[in-house]
Parts: C-alpha cells; structure tokens; sequence
C-alpha cells in the first residue's frame, strides 16, 4: 500500500484533480487544481504550500557531529553556525559527487538534514569512532514549503520571529501549539520557508497555514509547479541532472561537483584545511582542470523556435511541462557538444531554458549553441545560447 | 529636465506612444515622450482609488500584446508579468453558471451540462478560430499595403498578400469572410444551441463596438478579440501583474533604460511645421520642443484635426478623418470590496473568480442591451464583463478584500434625453443593481465605488468620444482603411509627421503592434533620409 504524509487528510481533500506521484513511496500531489500554471504563478507571486514530506530525514546529534561532518560533507560545516543552514553535498573517495542535501544546524552537536535518497546505511558506516548518533527520523516529522513573494508577511503573523530570519538561517518556533523548525530554504529560487512539524502535529500547522495564508492569495501547490521553478532557480535534480555515484555502472553516468556547476564550493579551498572525503581527486581535478564537463544554461532564440514551428504550420509550442530527458547540444559544426537534463518553457522568462551539460570549451555565457529537438518526428536544430544559471533569482529571496 | 531637442517627440504615453518611443531609443534614435497626465499608460491604467485597492479603471486585462514586444524590448526585465486567467465564468438567467477551466476533458462536461451537442461543438468551433487566426496573423502582424498606391512594390505586396489568401485552405478562407462579414450570433449559432454558451462567447463580438451580436460586422469584433494568446494559448488572456496599467509602467522601464525621456504633465498643444515638414511640437504653456520625428500616439481625430492643422492636410483626408465612427459605448464600473461576493450555486467557494465573470448569459439578452443603445440611452440590463482581480493578483488589494473590475455595455457616448454628468451615478446604480441579482448581498460588500462613463473616457485618457479602440472596430475602419485609405503606413502628409495610436493598423487593445510599426516605418524612412544626405 502507497504510503501517505502526515498532511494526507488536508492534502487529499484539497487535492481536486486526483493526480498523484509516487515519491519515495509517497503519494505527492503533481497538482491540486486543473491549472498548474496557476500553482506556478502562486509561486512566483503570492505564495503557494508544497508538501515536502517524503524527503528522507536524518538528526544527527552528538558531540563529534560537527567532526563527523566535516570529513563526510564536501563543504565545510564549520562555518555554518548554529541556526544556519547549509547547502551540501557529498562525494565518493574519486571525488564523484553522491547527492546533494540542506543541513539545518539547530544547535552545536545537533544537525537536521534532508536527502532526496536513502543514506543511512551510508552515513552510519562512516562514523567510526567517533561520537556521533544519526537517526532516520524520516516518518517523525511532516515537512512543509511555503514559497513565494508573500511567505514572509504570512508566516510571521503565526511566528512573528520569522521577520528577522535571513537567507538560510533556522529557528524553532510555534505555530499555535505546534512546536516547529523554520529554515528559511526551499527549491523555487524565491523567497520561502521549509517547515518541520511533529507528525502528530502536522494537520493541525496545515490549517494553520492555509487559514493565514488564503487571503494572501496562496494555494497549495503540487510538484508540477515546482519543478518549473526549480529549472528557473537553476536548482539540481537527482535522478535528472546527476545520479549518485554510488549506484552507476560507468562514468558516463556519474559526475564531479565541479562538472554539476558546483565549483563555487571551493572557492575557499586553499584555506580549508579538512581531509573530507573525495578532496584529493576533487583538487586534482581543479589543479589540471581535468574536468569533462561544465553545467549552465542555456536559453533557445525564441525567432528560430518560431520559425521552426511556422515552417510545419504549427502553433509555437510553449509548454510549460518540464522535459526531463537529454535533448543533444550541437556546436556549428554539427558535432555533439552536450545535453539538457532539464528543459522548459518558463512563463515568468517567456523563454525555453534548459540546464545544459556542455563541454567546458563550449560554455562561455553567449556561446551559440544548437539543440535538438524533434517536431512532427522530425529532428530540427534550433538556435540557442549559453546563459548563466540561475536564469531567475529575484532580490527578495536573499532580501 | 529634458532638453529642448530631440531626434523624435512620441506625443502621449499609452502603451503604444511608449513602445513606439522604446523602439526609436532602442535604435540609437533620441526620444522624448510627452504625457499630458501625471502617469504614463493612457487607458492601461492602475490608479490606487480607495487606500491599499488598485483599481484598473479603464482596460483591465492582456492578451493581443504581440509576444515580439516582450522579446525584443526584453520586459521580463523590466518586470513583465502576465498572470494567467485559469478559469472563465458565467452565471446563466436562472442561477446556474458555466465554469470552464483549464482541463479541456473537464470543460467539456461542463458543457455538456448545458447540451451535449454544444461540448462537442466547443472543440469544432474553437479549431475553427484557431485556424483562421493561425491563417491571417502574417496579415495582422505586418504592415498592410497601401491599396491606393501605384507604387510597384506596393502593388507586388498586395498581390503576394492576395497569393496568400488563395493558398489558403478553402474551407479556412471561406471561415475568415463569415467571420469578417457576418454576425457573431449567425457564427455562433452554426454550432451551438444553448444560450449560455451562445452568450459567453458572443460578448468578444460586441466589445468596444456599437453593435449587437445579431448586427452584420460583430464577427469581425469576435475575430478581433480571438488574437490574442499566452504562451501560444491562442484566446487566452491574463491579467498583468499590477493591472494594466503594471504592464505600462514596466513598458516605460523599458523605454527610459533604453535611453527613452519621458515627460509627465506635458500636454502638447500642437505639432510646428514649416513648410509641409514636422519641426516640433509646443506644449500648451508654450514650451517647444524641436525634432525632425513627431510622432502622434493619439486617435487619428486628434492627429488629423487637433495637433496639426487641417487645411494643412488633403481634403479627401479630413473627410475620411471627420467621418470616422468613434461612438464610445463602453463604460467601466469598479469596486473596492470588502471580500468577494458569493454566488449561491457556488456558496464558499471562489475559485470561479480567476477570470472573467461573463454577465450576458444569451445571445437575446446582449441583443437586448443593444437595444437601448440604438435609440440612445444605456443598457437596463447591461452586458457585463466582470472579473475580481484580487483573485489573481492578491497585491491588488488587502488581504482577505477584493477589488473588481467590470466593463459595462452599453453606454453610449451621446445620451438622447440627458448627458453623463447628470447620469453618471444613475449608471453605476443600474450596474450594482444587475450585480446584486447574481451575487446576492453585493451591496453590503462595496466599500467603494468609481463610475466610468465613455465621456470620462474622453476627458481622462483623450479618447474621442470615449471609443476604447480609437476608432471603431469596423470593416471600413480596418486595414487598408485604418484609420484612413492611402494613410494605413503610419505617415501622414506631413513629413516627418507619424501616427502610432490604436487609431492605426491592426487597432486597438492593449496590443502594442501600432507602436511598433510606426517605429519601423519611421527608422526606415530616417535610414533613407540618412542615405540621401550623405
Ligand atoms: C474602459 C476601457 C477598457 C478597456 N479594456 C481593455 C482590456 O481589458 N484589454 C485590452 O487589451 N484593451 C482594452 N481596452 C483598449 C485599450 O486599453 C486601448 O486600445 C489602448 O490602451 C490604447 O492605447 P494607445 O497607446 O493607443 O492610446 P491611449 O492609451 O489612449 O494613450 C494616449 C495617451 O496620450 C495622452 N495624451 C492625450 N492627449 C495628449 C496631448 N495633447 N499631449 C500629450 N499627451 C496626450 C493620453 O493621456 C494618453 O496617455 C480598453 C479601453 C478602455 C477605455
């Protein structure tokens, strides 16, 4: 039997397409109403309620958790303090990148983290000696987004602290009587929320929420929406724009952190003195920029997307459904250069974006590029350029 | 300050006086853009009347825009924003309510159950406009010929166009003459029979146009209103973040980064010519301001009769000028609200004011609203184009209130027995009345009230005769003849004298396609200018 998060009884309800997905084991919402354009746009300009409940969960506790962490996480846990959180990932000893995960640091030797995956046979291998306790705490907690430009005004009529919280930063707080972790975090790339709740207690903060919410113009909103963000935000996907290194079959299908655009984490290397797992190849890879790959956008000529479709006597096509495939990059030549993991049409942007994995020579910003794709099955190439990601990163998510 | 000389003057800041004056800048040309008003936008307005409730008090929603602008003048940069109507609504004579979506599988039992036939009928009718629109676009999105010139180039486009239209499936072509001749109900009532559906769609027939759906040349207004599209959703509309007038402001962002100078409380008083050449214009304080580009983005009356002189211009001009329909028959009344009404077959929810409340459930009952406009006086049941912004848009009014929109015909412009400033309240009473007959306790909820007859329209945004298409939608009014014959190419007699308002080709709407002819036709004509004195 399909398992259900701790919001089903709200989810169910408000849930009027009866579209569902599977995630993780869970039933998630793709969407709640017939428009999930309407579920974006709630994103990108009044606020929209996503469950994000069947995100594996993990405390880590202990008084070798900062220790533990430094050597498993690539970036350094040191420097984000109690109530910051941190943007991570994890590589393999050849410096390939595992996964990618949010750390909530609540306290000095108390840590939350959020994978996308199953790991705890993985972490707990790696403690060793260390005094370090990690629990899956996965079915404990309900876990709610609240994402768009209003999320801060509704969120702080329930807890008022959240005025003040800044990008990144994590508090503990109370909705009603319901004890709650608020990070200041989300996978939209706007300004939002991710909440913990008690299971127990999770029904109860949804009604709390939505109540508060509704005259704010928000809805809750289901994956659909989400994911379009998400290619905006330029935001990875596991399964999508990587796979984890510990399950492929060839290096094809694995990739390092510095191929996945991810090279900022290092910036700070040289002063960084941890021995963390993978940090040998990873420098090595900096030192003879030896990496095969690079990762960025790529925006389609929107005169050339036109015309293509003119020249079949068709409607330009602009579909807002995430196209999570492998579309093939040409250079002027006609010779393969690369692939877009994630391709849309983005409404806020009224352009086709895709995150785009290109060889390194081809990824200056403003390279002309060409890709793929097949109309009426027929292959056709369209014009498009290489941008910088994220392709839409407003003020008011940091602000 | 702006200074006294410029390569172009763009007389007034509607949306296309601004998209004309972008483009200019854009080309290194140096503009300078006078706005009589204290905001730019003209009737794409968004005006804080009644404290945290922005009110869209003339035209309230998008979708002819043309997507080039957006890409050309790069807007999302500048803030663009067309939030997506997701559904469409209207309440029927007897309670009950048409509530379509975005699920085309979901509408068609919507439909169904008001007929059957007509669910069916839905998809047929829709794939009919689709391709006529898909097939007279290239017409609509280029500059027409000039039918009058003997010109061999302007003959060869005139008859490439007609190589066009032949090459046309036959059964499309045959589509567009209904569509351009005949009526919007015989149209309509070729595929559906039930009233409400026949009603929902018969009111793009009749928007902004002295006709009634059963009069011959709705089905151009229908055609007309079929244009438009989000993301290549053909029909599809949206409201701009902030309203419309959201959408003219972020047009002048986009205008001024582009080098563009906008001057607010600049009315021009008329344009200085010298010897059959645009030089300037002069404000009425009597400020000049010279420039060899003067480009009027007012209605062809005002171009033609008021900015310049007449006996300046030929008389066959003038007479077309003087005999063009204007006759405004629109009004606007909206409210600041304290929450959104309640419709009882719907009682508690709300998701059915995402988009257009359609107050006109049956081909008879818009006729019959015409009715009073022909023998001059305003609608007793007035047609009604409604939607609650807020909805969409929650930054257009406190949390938990509502602010609504709600475009009225018909007004007409000349009242037989009376004037509008003696019956201004009358209107907005007639309007709330319908309303509280769809929406019971309507009255209880208006904290606000503002009233919008067409000569407000007139005196506000300068439209003549209040037409909020500057010049009516009609077929000698269009394309070769818009707004005059041989004057359909953005010049005007005057050298150096241009016309870039919705009074031009394809017209009006918030559509922005005027603007950017204009500014074409005049960066080509400057471009020979150049040539010929080098
Ligand atoms: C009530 C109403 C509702 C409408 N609803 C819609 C709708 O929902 N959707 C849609 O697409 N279209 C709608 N329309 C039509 C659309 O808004 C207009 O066709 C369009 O905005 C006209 O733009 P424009 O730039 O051509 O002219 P205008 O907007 O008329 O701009 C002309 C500008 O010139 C200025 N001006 C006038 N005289 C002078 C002078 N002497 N000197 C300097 N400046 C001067 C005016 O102040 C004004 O700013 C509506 C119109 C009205 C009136």
């Amino acid at each position: 039997m399909i398992r259900k998060t701790p919001f089903h009884p709200r989810t169910s309800e408000a849930n009027e397409t009866g579209l569902w997905s599977h995630w993780s084991g869970y039933l998630a919402a793709d969407r709640y109403q017939m428009s999930d354009k309407f579920e974006y746009f709630a994103i990108r300009n009044s606020a929209a309620l996503f469950d994000t409940s069947p995100l594996y969960k993990y405390r880590l506790t202990g008084p070798d958790a900062e220790m533990y962490l430094a050597g498993v996480m690539t970036r350094d846990i040191r420097k984000c303090q109690p109530g910051q959180a941190q943007y991570t990932i994890w590589c393999d000893d050849e410096g390939w990148m595992l996964e990618d995960a949010v750390i909530l640091r609540l306290s000095p030797d108390e840590y939350l983290i959020t994978t996308a995956e199953p790991n705890l046979f993985y972490f707990e291998d790696l403690i060793g000696r260390l005094s370090v306790e990690i629990m899956d705490v996965s079915d404990d907690y309900g876990a709610l987004a609240l994402q768009g430009p209003h999320s801060r005004r509704i969120l702080e009529q329930l807890a008022p602290e959240v005025e003040d919280l800044g990008y990144f930063r994590v508090i503990s707080a109370k909705v009603g009587d319901a004890a709650v972790t608020i990070s200041r975090t989300g996978y939209t790339g706007d300004l939002g929320y991710e909440i913990w709740v008690d299971r127990d207690d999770a029904v109860q903060l949804w009604d709390r929420l939505l109540e508060t919410a509704a005259p704010h113009g928000a809805v809750p909103c289901g994956q659909d929406a989400v994911l379009i963000t998400r290619i905006e935000a330029g935001l990875l996907l596991i399964g999508v724009d990587f796979h984890s290194a510990r399950f492929a079959w060839n290096d094809d299908q694995r990739a390092t952190p510095l191929e996945l655009g991810l090279g900022w984490m290092f910036r700070d290397l040289a002063s960084d003195d941890r021995r963390f797992i993978g940090r040998p190849a990873i420098q090595r890879e900096i030192e003879e920029r030896s990496s095969r790959w690079a990762t960025t956008g790529i925006v389609v000529d929107w005169q050339d997307w036109s015309r293509l479709h003119n020249e079949r006597g068709l409607i330009t096509s602009k579909d807002h459904t995430p196209e999570h495939g492998g579309m093939m990059i040409y250079d002027a030549n006609l010779e393969r250069i690369g692939y877009t993991p994630s391709f849309v049409y983005s409404p806020i942007l009224q352009r086709h974006i895709g995150i785009a994995r290109l060889r390194p020579q081809h990824s200056a910003p403003g390279s002309r590029v060409g890709l793929e794709l097949s109309i009426d099955h027929r292959y056709e190439v369209v014009d498009a350029h290489v941008s910088k990601l994220p392709f839409y990163d407003p003020p008011r998510k940091t602000a | 300050m702006a200074k006294n000389r410029y390569d172009a003057i763009v007389i007034g800041g509607g949306h296309n006086g601004l998209v004309n004056g972008a483009y200019l800048a854009q080309s290194g040309v140096q503009t300078l853009i006078l706005e009589r008003r204290h905001l730019v936008g003209g009737a794409a307005i968004t005006e804080e009347l009644y404290p945290g409730f922005q009110f869209t008090t003339f035209s309230y929603a998008l979708s002819l825009l043309r997507p080039e602008i957006v890409h050309e003048l790069e807007l999302t940069k500048h803030g663009f924003m067309p939030l997506l109507m997701p559904s469409s609504f209207a309440p029927t004579e007897d309670g009950d309510y048409l509530l379509l979506g975005q699920d085309k599988d979901e509408n068609h039992h919507q439909i169904a159950r008001h007929s059957k036939r007509d669910a069916d009928a839905y998809d047929a009718y829709g794939h009919m406009m689709e391709q006529v629109v898909h097939a007279i676009r290239p017409l609509m999105d280029s500059i027409p010929p000039d039918i009058t010139s003997k010109d061999p180039e302007e003959r060869a486009r005139l008859a490439a166009m007609g190589s066009y239209l032949a090459d046309l499936p036959a059964g499309v072509l045959h589509d567009l003459v209904r569509l351009l001749t005949g009526s919007t109900a015989d149209i309509l009532e070729d595929y559906f029979e039930s009233d409400i559906m026949q009603g929902w769609l018969a009111s793009s027939g009749i928007i902004g146009t002295k006709v009634g759906p059963r009069s011959q040349g709705s089905g151009l207004v229908l055609l007309y209103h079929s244009f438009g599209e989000h993301d290549s959703d053909y029909g599809a509309w949206a409201f701009h973040k902030g309203g419309n007038g959201g959408f003219t402001q972020v047009l002048a962002r986009a205008a001024e980064s582009l080098g563009a100078t906008i001057e607010l409380n600049a009315p021009v008083s008329h344009v200085i010519t010298k010897e059959g050449r645009a030089m300037g214009v002069v404000l009425e304080d009597g400020t000049e301001f010279q420039a060899k580009v003067v480009v009027s983005a007012l209605d062809p009356r005002r171009t033609f009769t008021e900015l310049v002189e007449p006996r300046e211009l030929p008389a066959d001009l003038v007479e077309n000028i003087q005999r063009l329909k204007f006759q405004g028959t629109s009004a606007k009344v909206n409210f600041a609200l304290d929450r959104n009404p309640t419709f009882p077959a719907l009682e508690g929810r709300s998701d059915q004011y995402r988009g257009f409340i359609n107050v006109g459930p049956s081909l008879d009952y818009l006729e019959r609203a015409f009715d009073d406009a022909k023998y001059g006086w305003y609608s007793q049941r007035p047609y009604i184009d409604a939607c609650i912004q807020s909805n969409i848009d929650p930054d257009m009014a406190p949390p938990g209130k509502a602010v609504m929109s709600n475009f009225v015909q018909y007004a007409p412009y000349h009242l037989k027995e009376s004037d509008w400033d003696g019956e201004r309240e009358k209107l907005g009473d007639v309007v709330q009345q319908r309303l509280e007959e769809v929406f019971p306790g309507f009255g209880d909820l208006v904290l606000h009230r503002e009233v919008v007859t067409p000569l407000d329209i007139e005196r506000t945004v300068g439209l003549s005769e209040g037409n909020i298409f500057a010049g009516e939608f009609l077929a000698p009014q269009m394309f070769f003849f818009r707004p005059a014959p041989g004057w359909n190419q953005y010049r005007t007699p005057i050298e150096g004298y241009y016309q870039c308002g919705s009074g031009t080709h394809p017209g009006g709407c918030v559509m922005g396609a005027p603007g950017r002819f204009a500014s074409q036709q005049i960066l080509t004509d400057l471009q020979k200018r150049n040539k010929k004195s080098s």
